[in-house]
């Protein structure tokens, strides 16, 4: 079933979360589109009302109404509720030390990506992360070259390997499975092939791993 | 004189040569303006063509029809060609067209520099296509991130070519903008105080400001990068001491900005048009006003939000997410000025109207996906994928394409003095609007699925085939749309019919002239009472052309026109202009000539070409002014006004004060980078600081104290008629300061050792090349005082160099005192 997963559309999609930080962001996305859409209807309905008769008013009035309540207050109330809203989701994303959090590191090169494991000490893995399911998983983030960006869209959000910094990322999978990631930054004539694979395992097959066993 | 005489009369003055001659020796702002247009819309076609290249590779799963390379030269120049070579020039072009026509005045402030900065963006812009031509163009993306774009994983000529050329070019947007930011303060009608100017001035005004302050941080990043691949300056490096956050910095620090500059203008343009289309005046003049100055402050603290993955600590994020997302307030104060302008009106469903009203829809959603993308969490999902370049395309072609349409269709009787006879231009906007749509609304979605920007292949199994067909299919419906306007264009200015004198009923000055507008603009020069002067006074046009106004007898065959105070508009000086001239196209071809010499690292004739410059430049310069003292001028109506070299800030002054922004700011990004590397780049503090030396210190703190102290001893040496005294001491004064920065420069070790070494070469070489600049104005200066050019009563130029000493002298000290001071502490 996992595999099946990621052969299918929703490997990559944002809008297809399998852990709680892009589940988190798939709701805000939501709720932002539902937000635009009211917005949109309202202009348009707007728009299309100036184009009918209408009584004349004064100007001061009219400027009180279009610039002082809809230019002025409407965005403000909304943005602060937007800006509050965003600021709560990226707190509650941010890597938070814990005593589950799994550390795990992602090095980019064109047009590869290796693996080291903080639990099993010099374990490297080429193309393939693995993870154990259900337990935040802090990834350290770097590039052997150019700048690259290290992308599970079902998991987490991206986060760039930018050459002589770490970034660290968190992310989890609810359910063990395969899940696809890409490099999201621009890095040569080999970036469209420049992928990895995060596989999340059981906490049986995450042990098995660790001990040195090919899951 | 009758008006049929005074229109011949000003006609021979100020119209260019004829023939093809006229193309290269002209200053006139209205055939600048026209070649300006139509060369950025050879660019816009030109970055078209590419963008369908980049649509048809992308049109069905595992493509071959171009390969990784040859995609990665479309999507940059694609990117490099709207942004650089169409953009900005198209508002540039429109502006040179129409501002002194807007404010009642019969050209811009240095009609010599127009010219100029056409030709370097003809050039520079040539320059960018040859590399097209033959396959090297850049291929980094069209924001050129190092390491990717350093000499090691792109040792090719490309990227110089982005570096070297798109700086060139960018000369052409330095230039405009000063002289918008002089025209607009200074070259009005008599009486338009501020708050009775043309809306379009307001945001040309802000957008030139902006320029000024936008630009100057990508040009560095530009010079620093070019350093880095020509030289071995190791600013991006990371194991040299450099970082590659930097670039992103200084490039966002413009390319933020850079959005707002090229949507400003456009938002200008609706501010126009819109009201005359719906029969009314603007409503708000005031706030909008206002929110477009708020929406210019808060786009310079918003750069990071293109850097939100980045790994920036998260409280930093916060407070760009919050500016990012506050710049919504401002539009939206706009754009419910405008709705509210409807509202008060009686629109009417006119051609302009309907692509004002294409950018209504268009805009809106590129605004609300920009305040989606402006929400951090989101970002990191949306980031470098499709829905970023939906939400870029949504907000650059429906806040700039839609309005310069509309623009275009609204001035195009002004263009051609002809009456729109063909109806293609209907058929063309519901092409462009279905096409627009079609090709990116669904975009955002495949963006969201997973499809990253920039890819040139995809699977099949993605799913994304049939969006990507869809998007690729409704773009050639748009571009069709596109070659119909010009198909339109082309029509109307070969065949149509002529126009009445203002067909709009619009109530600005640029409708009071004849049709097409003649050279002069305007044969006298109107006083203004209110904002839209054409309402008042429906006769106007006629009352100019008999002469009943300002400046309608040209004493000499010279072209006159007269400068106002900046706020209240009464008028202060008559200004002269200069002839045609070659002078601007050979001075660029020989700038040209140096950043050629640059790119195909030819060294030995960069500082030839510098010299040509340099030459070309006093040139320039010796030919203004004249050699007697000329008095108060009539202007008409029993006004006397001054000549402007017989005063103490002339426009030259003005222009000096803008351009000098612009260089502070550069000078200010270049100790923000050294201060962004000292505190975040891995490899600091470098191996050794710079010991100090106090004798350096003395001498270039003394000499740049006595060189800005003789620029003022000869100003009042110079109202008893004796200013080389202190020109002398000047020179001394320059000649010191040259010494300081000379050992200074001599004892930095090797550039490529270190960044910090790096960065204190370029300090010092900033200064040296600003005190080398002094010596030449100075030495120049005393030659003209010598030769007769300046007279206590013609005392301008004195003021200029003041100001350029005084710059000068600033950046030597900070320069020295900021490179030794870690020496001073250690």
């Amino acid at each position: 079933m996992p595999v099946a997963l990621a052969g299918c559309n929703d490997a990559l999609s944002v809008v297809a979360p399998a852990g709680p930080a892009a589940q988190t962001i798939a709701t805000l996305w939501w709720v932002m589109l539902a937000g635009s859409g009211l917005i949109c209807v309202l202009v348009a309905g707007l728009l299309w009302a100036a184009f009918r008769p209408r009584g004349a008013t004064d100007e001061a009035r009219q400027e009180r109404l279009w610039i002082h309540g809809l230019g002025l207050a409407f965005p403000l109330s909304i943005l602060a509720a937007l800006l509050a809203y965003g600021l709560w989701v990226g707190e509650r994303l941010l890597p938070r030390a814990g005593a589950d959090v799994v550390r795990v590191s992602a090095a980019g090169e064109r047009w590869s990506w290796s693996f080291g494991y903080a639990d099993a000490d010099g374990r490297v893995t080429e193309g393939v992360l693995h993870i154990p399911a259900g337990r935040p998983v802090d990834v350290a983030v770097t590039t052997r070259d150019v700048i690259h960006s290290f992308w599970v869209p079902r998991l987490a959000g991206k986060l760039d390997a930018i050459p002589g910094h770490v970034n660290v990322l968190r992310l989890e999978a609810d359910r063990p499975g395969v899940y696809a990631g890409l490099s999201a930054e621009y890095s040569g004539v080999g970036y469209a092939g420049h992928r990895f694979e995060v596989h999340a395992h059981d906490a049986a097959a995450w042990d098995a791993f660790l001990r040195g066993e090919r899951p | 004189m009758n008006t049929l005489a005074r229109h011949r009369r000003l006609t021979r003055i100020w119209a260019s040569d004829p023939g093809w001659r006229g193309w290269f020796t002209t200053v006139n702002h209205t055939d600048l303006g026209r070649m300006f247009l139509c060369t950025a819309f050879f660019h816009f076609a030109v970055g078209g063509v590419l963008a369908m290249l980049i649509r048809a590779q992308l049109a069905t799963a595992n493509s071959a029809f171009v390969g990784a390379e040859t995609y990665s030269q479309l999507f940059t120049m694609h990117g490099t060609i709207m942004m650089f070579l169409f953009a900005i020039p198209a508002f540039e072009g429109l502006a040179v067209y129409l501002l002194p026509k807007l404010l009642g005045t019969r050209d811009l402030a240095f009609p010599r520099l127009t010219a100029y900065g056409y030709w370097c963006y003809a050039f520079g812009g040539s320059m960018m296509l040859v590399s097209l031509l033959f396959g090297i163009a850049p291929n980094s993306g069209w924001f050129m991130y190092p390491p990717l774009s350093s000499v090691i994983y792109s040792p090719g000529i490309n990227t110089d070519f982005w570096l070297i050329g798109i700086t060139f070019v960018e000369i052409s947007a330095i230039a405009a903008a000063v002289e918008f930011t002089v025209s607009i303060l200074r070259y009005r009608a008599p009486g338009m105080s501020l708050d009775k100017m043309p809306i379009f001035a307001w945001y040309a005004l802000v957008t030139s400001l902006m320029i000024l302050t936008g630009f100057p941080p990508l040009i560095l990043g530009s010079i620093l990068l070019e350093l880095e691949r020509a030289f071995g300056m190791p600013f991006f490096q990371v194991a040299l001491g450099g970082d590659a956050l930097l670039w992103q910095h200084l490039f966002w620090l413009f390319g933020h900005p850079e959005v707002y500059i090229i949507f400003l203008p456009a938002a200008g343009i609706v501010s126009t048009v819109l009201p005359v289309m719906a029969r009314t005046t603007l409503l708000g003049y005031g706030w909008v006003v206002a929110a477009a100055v708020a929406l210019a402050f808060l786009s310079f603290g918003l750069w990071v939000h293109h850097m939100f993955t980045t790994g920036i600590p998260h409280m930093g994020l916060a407070f760009f997410s919050a500016a990012s997302t506050l710049v919504a307030v401002p539009t939206a104060v706009q754009i419910f000025a405008w709705i509210g302008t409807l509202w008060k009106g009686r629109p009417e469903l006119r051609l302009p109207m309907l692509h004002i009203l294409g950018f209504f829809a268009t805009f809106v959603m590129g605004g609300l996906t920009g305040v989606m993308v402006a929400v951090v969490p989101f970002d990191w999902q949306a980031h470098d994928t499709a829905f970023v370049t939906a939400h870029l395309h949504y907000v650059l072609f429906g806040g700039f394409v839609f309005p310069v349409l509309a623009g275009i269709y609204y001035w195009l009787p002004h263009f051609s003095g002809r009456r729109r006879f063909f109806k293609l231009g209907e058929v063309a906007f519901g092409l462009i609007f279905v096409g627009f749509h079609g090709t990116f609304l669904a975009m955002h979605w495949v963006g969201l699925m997973g499809q990253r920007r920039r890819i040139e292949t995809y699977d099949a199994e993605t799913g994304w085939s049939a969006i990507n067909l869809v998007s690729t299919i409704s773009g050639f419906v748009m571009a069709i749309g596109l070659v119909l306007v010009l198909i339109d264009v082309v029509l109307h200015a070969a065949i149509a019919i002529r126009t009445s004198r203002n067909p709009w009923r619009a109530g600005t000055l640029e409708w009071a002239m004849l049709l097409p507008a003649p050279a002069y603009n305007f044969a006298s020069l109107p006083r203004v009472g209110d904002r839209d002067p054409l309402s008042t006074d429906p006769d106007l046009a006629l009352r100019l052309a008999r002469g009943e106004g300002y400046l309608g007898s040209p004493a000499q065959d010279r072209r006159e026109t007269l400068t106002v105070d900046i706020a209240s508009g009464r008028p202060d000086y008559m200004v002269i202009f200069p002839p045609n001239t070659a002078l601007p196209v050979v001075m660029a071809a020989v700038t040209g000539l140096f950043f050629l010499s640059l790119l195909v690292k030819v060294y030995w004739i960069t500082p030839l070409a510098l010299a040509g410059v340099a030459a070309l430049a006093c040139l320039w310069v010796w030919q203004l002014g004249t050699r007697a003292d000329a008095g108060p001028q009539e202007a008409g109506h029993g006004l006397s006004l001054p000549l402007a070299g017989e005063t103490d800030r002339s426009p030259g002054w003005w222009g000096s004060v803008f351009l000098l922004t612009a260089n502070a700011t550069l000078y200010g990004s270049l100790l923000f980078g050294y201060a962004f590397l000292w505190t975040v780049a891995p490899g600091w503090p470098p191996p050794a600081w710079l010991p100090a030396s106090l004798a350096e210190l003395a001498l270039g703190t003394g000499g740049a104290a006595v060189a800005a102290t003789g620029l003022r001893v000869a100003i009042r040496g110079n109202r008893g008629g004796r200013p080389l005294p202190g020109l002398l001491l000047a020179a001394a004064g320059t000649l010191a300061l040259l010494g300081a920065l000379v050992a200074f420069l001599w004892r930095v070790p090797a550039p490529a050792g270190h960044a910090y070494d790096a960065t204190l070469t370029v300090m010092g070489g900033y200064a040296l090349f600003h005190a080398a600049l002094l010596a030449l104005m100075v030495g120049l200066l005393a030659m003209r005082v010598r030769a007769g050019h300046t007279s206590p009563a013609r005392r301008a130029e004195f003021g200029i160099v003041r100001l350029w000493a005084d710059y000068a002298a600033l950046v030597a000290v900070a320069s020295l005192v900021l490179a030794h001071l870690p020496g001073l502490l250690a």
